[in-house]
């Protein structure tokens, strides 16, 4: 039985139906209804910044960010301490051998 | 009122979107999206909002809706940061498109650009960058401000910069370099006070002589901002344009003199980075505003200054 | 136009081809033609041009990938960063378009092999912005699809949302970018290898989702252009146990979809 013989239209039209019964209580909001709701709450999207923004001001204090001819990225374990990728253990995770690369240390 | 930077008047045909609120005498700030809540909660502002219009170039979403809650209550001021007028190569026609609609679409009462040049090429550095004030550079800067004044149907403000280098080629001073920017393609000043003190203390010159020279009757705004002082290769300071904190003490003394002089400009707050909860930010507009408020009084009876 | 200026020669509008190279290259020196005043030396000043530029931009890069900068830890992150907006700085000036090439240079990125999905966490980060600046459009409504007759449901043909985008994983990358976008604690993440993402913004927020078996290559399918008919069988013939009505119910709940048109 191939699978096109198996997608009829009966088989569509079951489907969207029983997809609307459980769908029709979660449809997204409308912007209308959005707005409505912001009007009342303000949704969380707005506690925050946007993202790449343009400005005009310049970077203080970090001058050697832009001359710096050291890659400083050499022992890679040693920056990537810092993040969340150590403690997250993932499935078939490939982070299980800590051996730092040992090019480009900076001097 | 400056009729280089009076919002033009389209509210006869009906076409408006939003109400024209008047902007002449009133600070303003940077608009934040991390504040939208804060001043909604506030209600009404005493006062004006000033974006960077590349931050509003997108079809839709949050900021268009944030910027449309901010319109309908308050005067705006678009603040272009990248046309890159200041360089020798074309304007971009799809950013300056994108300015006109932006410009169309939101009916700011005022618009603004940088004596500076950010894309080279086809690459965009993201710093406003110096230029040599020389006959050369003046023609081309002119042909693009007349470019954009055409495109959009209106005059622009243009910005003085803050730099931290000179050309040795340069034949001219930047006040005149302004000067001769208006003459010939009529567009107004943005005066950035902060500028005017970074670039003074960075090379050396007197901030209230370049004030002397600066053609303060085409002022159609003025700008504060904090800046971070370093040091440059010989060791001396060497200030930075940081937008990063509160405005300098010497640089409010600048802004006292030049008000006292002119009577009340629309003066902008900008704050781009570390910036703070709602209330620091509006507590340095308020101070803005009680300075302009100060000399409003002396300016009331036809003693202001050609555009004020 | 103003020839008389034009005409003093293209040297004197040499200043940006001669101030650009060095602003991310700093093994070139500074241009010869900036000074300080009093003929003063320009070198540290010409290097506030080039930290503004290179550190404006990390700054983009991190502000547009969070989740994955939270993966790496700051430093990696920046060392990264700096790597690729030297090799590839931005052509528009517009920040928010800014890092599309990012993902695929994390794939490349020799220091980043050892996690190998953290591109297609930047992948979902970067569709996030895009959803984010997509145009307004309204979600399309059960009720429309309620009123097609059954027998034209096999032809008909659903429009995007503007903000919809489509990302598969090998990797769990969507249990990844949701436990790291924010500031909560990240622990195992216990997930099936691979995960496709679903990025819809029907109205102002912008919600990642993880699809289910065949959900991927049914949505793109309809986003194409594919008929509904076609799109089911597609999805079936990559995985026999796709749920037709869930997957609809879930389109429609994310609002991946603005409208419907009835087949001819």
């Amino acid at each position: 039985m191939s699978i096109r013989s198996t997608v009829n239209s009966a088989f569509l039209a079951g489907a969207v139906a029983t997809a609307l019964a459980s769908a029709a209580a979660a449809a997204p909001l409308s912007p209308e209804q959005a707005k409505e709701a912001m009007d009342k709450g303000m949704e969380k999207c707005y506690g925050v910044a946007m993202a790449g923004q343009n400005d005009c001001a310049a970077g203080p204090g970090t001058t050697c960010q832009g001359t710096s001819t050291v890659d400083y990225q050499g022992n890679a374990w040693k920056f990537v301490d810092g993040g969340t990728c150590t403690t997250m253990d993932l499935p078939g995770d490939r982070m299980g051998s800590p051996e730092p690369l040992m090019r480009d240390v900076p001097s | 009122m400056n009729e280089l930077t009076a919002h033009p008047d389209s509210h006869a045909s009906g076409a408006c979107r939003f109400p024209a609120h008047a902007i002449a005498g009133l600070a303003g700030t940077s608009f934040k999206h991390e504040h939208l809540p804060a001043i909604l909660a506030a209600g009404r502002q005493h006062g004006f909002f000033e974006v960077h219009a590349e931050n509003y170039m997108g079809a839709g979403g949050p900021p268009h809706d944030a910027l449309t809650r901010i319109r309908r209550d308050h005067p705006v001021s678009l603040h272009g940061v990248c046309m890159s007028i200041g360089g020798p190569q074309p304007l971009d026609k799809a950013h300056l498109g994108r300015f006109k609609t932006l410009v169309e679409r939101y009916e700011p009462a005022l618009v603004s650009e940088h004596l500076a040049w950010s894309t080279h090429d086809t690459t965009f550095y993201n710093d406003l960058l110096p230029l040599p004030y020389t006959q050369a550079t003046l023609g081309r800067v002119a042909d693009h401000v007349d470019e954009v004044q055409q495109t959009i149907g209106r005059p622009i403000l243009m910005e003085n910069p803050s730099t931290y280098v000179l050309f040795a080629e340069s034949t001219m001073s930047e006040t005149a370099f302004l000067r001769e920017l208006v003459r010939r393609t009529g567009c107004g000043l943005l005066l950035d006070i902060n500028n005017v003190f970074v670039s003074a203390t960075n090379h050396g010159y007197s901030a209230l002589g370049y004030l002397a020279d600066f053609p303060l009757e085409h002022v159609g705004e003025i700008h504060l901002a904090g800046h971070a002082e370093q040091s440059d290769d010989e060791g001396d300071l060497l200030l930075i344009d940081s937008h990063d904190g509160p405005v300098a003490d010497a640089v409010w003394k600048l802004f006292d003199r030049v008000i006292g002089q002119t009577g009340p400009i629309p003066t902008l707050v900008e704050w781009d980075s570390a910036i703070p909860d709602w209330p620091v930010l509006k507590a340095e507009a308020a101070a803005a505003q009680a300075i302009l408020d100060g000399y409003a009084r002396g300016f009331i009876q036809g003693k202001a200054h050609a555009v004020g | 136009m103003r020839s008389v200026e034009h005409n003093e020669g293209l040297a004197a509008l040499s200043y940006a081809d001669d101030f650009v190279p060095a602003l991310l290259d700093p093994q070139r020196t500074a241009p010869t033609a900036v000074c300080g005043p009093n003929g003063k030396a320009a070198r540290k000043r010409y290097n506030v041009y080039r930290n503004n530029v290179t550190v404006s931009l990390i700054n983009a890069l991190a502000a547009v990938f969070p989740a994955t900068q939270r993966i790496t830890g700051v430093d990696f992150f920046r060392a990264m960063a700096r790597s690729h907006v030297r090799a590839t700085p931005p052509a528009s000036p517009l920040l928010f378009e800014y890092g599309r090439e990012f993902p695929d240079f994390i794939e490349r990125y020799e220091y980043a092999a050892q996690i190998p999905w953290l591109a297609d966490v930047a992948r979902i980060e970067r569709a996030w912005l895009d959803a984010y600046h997509a145009a307004d459009a309204e979600p399309l409504k059960p009720e429309a699809l309620a009123a097609i007759a059954p027998e034209r449901l096999a032809d008909s043909v659903l429009t995007p949302h503007p903000s919809t985008r489509i990302l598969r994983s090998r990797f769990p990358a969507v249990s990844i970018f949701a436990s790291n976008r924010g500031d909560g604690p990240v622990g195992p993440i216990e997930a099936a290898t691979s995960e496709d993402a679903l990025v819809t913004r029907p109205g102002l927020e912008v919600i990642v989702r993880r699809l289910p078996p065949g959900g991927a290559v049914f949505l793109a399918h309809l986003a194409q252009g594919g008929a509904l008919v076609a799109a089911t069988a597609a999805a079936f013939e990559k995985s026999p146990q796709f749920d037709l009505s869930a997957n609809i119910a879930g389109m429609i709940e994310a609002g991946a979809f603005s409208a419907i048109v009835h087949g001819d």
